[in-house]
């Protein structure tokens, strides 16, 4: 404490006189010294730069390169990223997480909005509750989600059980094991999570239209429907673009979920990019061809970013 | 239970009660209570799935009725106190770590006009949305030369720069909302910048630090991958990690990865039905204004 102010006195100091010496007119004093904004961001912007900003230049750095983690690589250009587009593997890993979109993304927010359009029209007891109930599988460890769905997927689990019990036997089978049923499977799990987030965000949204619209439409002989379209809808524009962006971007880089229940089989049937960044650079040694997956997967969420926010909310343009 | 306590608006989320009943007729209520009831339940089902799950017998030789021992099996057997004592240390650095920095540079970018703040904010802003899964594979190989892997730094401090990443975004956000005046105030009265943050500021910033130290705080304890990579020889796992290698290697016992699984949750769990507000406001507002 002592050693901060002293340091700042002295620059303080340094940066009167400087300015004193140069602008004989009185003008406002200086707010700070000129170096305590650099001195306070330091240590945030040295620990950013070490452990994100350089791993990132490294990361396209080594994508260019066919190194294997062990020998010195060699230069290849662009031959990493022409592989991504090539390797029918890796076009099957991004299909997957396009295919994880619909359910982690799409599905939620199309839920939510209905949900949240309910309950905030038919106003009932208890939405704090229902609020922190819906919210709560987005604060749980994705591990103990994965876990939590492998019991219930289980040939012995509770859904084939509940199947059976009503006379459904054939349908019941092992979900996760299935080549047709374990991408929709891991996608459901996504929408069970994803579901909540979107609901609230939603529902925060449509708290904000006001009464006065719906009473005025209602008198013009709108319906529910109608009101949804002319009203809602495009008030909640900000939260849906939200909703979109942050549950788009979950499934894109899904990873914890697919390497506890799947491990990307049976096959391949349920790969994605975030996986084969692991699986290529820790367990095949093709480190440049996983550090271009990923860069690669970087370029695709910033994209995710910019384009859904600036369709589903052009209001934002303007801002910054 | 907490007044909106900054110059914010309140949020929407953490709104008070819902409009009076008197809307909507009998049947849109009952209708909007059974939808209600059907999707809170679909929410709780699979956390039900696993609590029963992990107080039921462990093999059928074990008999029926409920079995609270799974639980300090799983501590003891399954090491999963060693995991959590693991995730509790990474935890405690990181958000630390993360907290002091961000204030400070939150402080900086939001009340301070500098050279180069722009660029430096955007670079921040990038950092909010590369995936872990870009800079895991160099962070690998570097901190391993710098004999960092298989460390409790090698898993905290890629996770103190994600943290530190949102943090400052969040912290600036609040303070360039922060009154004036009462900078000018303290000013006047002769305090310098550290100061001012100390004993001005952070006071009033409680609220957007608490929320801040809750979101750092579960993304670091449920993070899988960072710890995955970084401690390639397993000899030190957090609480997430322990659990997917005991789920590898134990495929029999159900009972005791559900309690594993509990474990596991438990501590996040807590904090969010504690401080919800806080967690969802954070979230929500968050997100709204990235």
């Amino acid at each position: 404490m002592a050693a901060d102010r002293t340091a700042e006195g002295a620059v303080a100091t340094a940066t009167a006189a400087a300015t004193g010496a140069a602008a004989p007119r009185r003008r406002p004093l200086q707010p700070h010294g000129r170096a305590t904004p650099y001195l306070l961001a330091a240590p945030a912007l040295l620990l950013y730069g070490a452990f994100l900003l350089f791993p990132l230049a490294r990361a396209v750095q080594y994508s260019l390169y066919d190194f294997d983690g062990l020998t010195v690589g060699t230069f290849v250009g662009l031959d990493n990223y022409v592989a991504v587009v090539a390797d029918e593997g890796l076009r099957q890993a991004f299909g997957h997480a396009l295919v994880l979109v619909l359910f982690f993304s799409v599905i939620p927010v199309v839920v939510g909005l209905a949900l949240a359009a309910l309950l905030t029209r038919a106003p009932v007891r208890g939405l704090p509750a229902f609020r922190t109930v819906v919210f709560l599988p987005q604060v749980i460890a994705m591990v103990v989600v994965a876990v939590a769905w492998r019991r219930i997927y289980a040939p012995d689990g509770p859904l084939n059980t509940a199947l059976r019990a009503v006379g459904l036997d054939g349908l019941a089978r092992t979900w996760l094991g299935d080549f047709g049923t374990a991408l929709p499977a891991v996608g459901l799990i996504g929408t069970w999570v994803s579901t909540g987030l979107a609901t609230v965000l939603l529902m925060a949204g449509m708290a904000r239209v006001p009464r006065e619209l719906y009473e005025a439409s209602s008198l013009d002989g709108a319906g529910p429907v109608r009101q949804l379209v002319a009203i809602t809808l495009p008030s909640v524009r900000p939260e849906m673009a939200v909703a979109l962006v942050l549950t788009t971007i979950t499934a894109l880089k899904t990873f914890d979920l697919v390497y506890v229940t799947t491990g990307g089989g049976p096959g391949t049937s349920t790969t994605v990019p975030s996986y084969e960044v692991y699986r290529r650079a820790f367990e095949l040694g093709q480190v440049g061809s996983a550090a271009a997956v990923g860069v690669v997967l970087t370029v695709l969420v910033l994209l995710v970013t910019v384009v859904v926010t600036r369709v589903v909310d052009p209001s934002r343009r303007d801002e910054r | 239970m907490s007044a909106p306590t900054t110059s914010r608006p309140a949020s929407p989320a953490a709104a008070g009660p819902a409009r009076g009943p008197s809307r909507g007729s009998l049947a849109q209520r009952l209708v909007a209570s059974a939808v209600l009831l059907v999707a809170a339940a679909a929410a709780l089902g699979p956390v039900l799935v696993v609590l029963a799950a992990a107080l039921g017998p462990e093999s059928p030789a074990a008999g029926g009725g409920l079995h609270p021992e799974n639980f300090a099996a799983a501590w003891e057997q399954g090491r999963f106190g060693e995991y959590l004592q693991t995730s509790a240390l990474v935890a405690v650095v990181v958000v630390t770590v993360a907290t002091v920095a961000s204030v400070l540079s939150g402080y900086a970018f939001g009340t301070m006009d500098f050279r180069g703040r722009e660029v430096l904010f955007l670079l921040v802003l990038l950092g909010i949305m590369v995936p872990a899964e870009a800079v895991v594979v160099p962070l690998f190989f570097d901190l391993r030369t710098l004999g960092l892997t298989d460390t409790i730094w090698g898993i905290a401090l890629p996770q103190i720069a994600q943290s530190i990443a949102f943090g400052t975004f969040w912290m600036r956000a609040h303070f360039r909302t922060t009154d004036r005046s009462l900078m000018e105030a303290a000013r006047l009265d002769g305090a310098g910048p550290v100061r001012i943050l100390v004993s001005v500021l952070v006071p009033v910033a409680r609220p957007a630090i608490t929320t801040l130290v809750l979101l750092s705080f579960l993304w670091t304890w449920n993070d899988f991958l960072v710890p995955l990579v970084m401690a390639p020889s397993a000899q030190l796992r957090t609480a997430p990690l322990g659990l997917a290698l005991f789920q590898g290697q134990y495929t029999q016992g159900t009972a005791l990865l559900a309690a594993g699984a509990v474990l596991v949750a438990l501590p996040v769990v807590v904090v969010y039905l504690l401080l919800q507000r806080h967690v969802i406001r954070g979230m929500v507002e968050g997100a709204v204004r990235g």
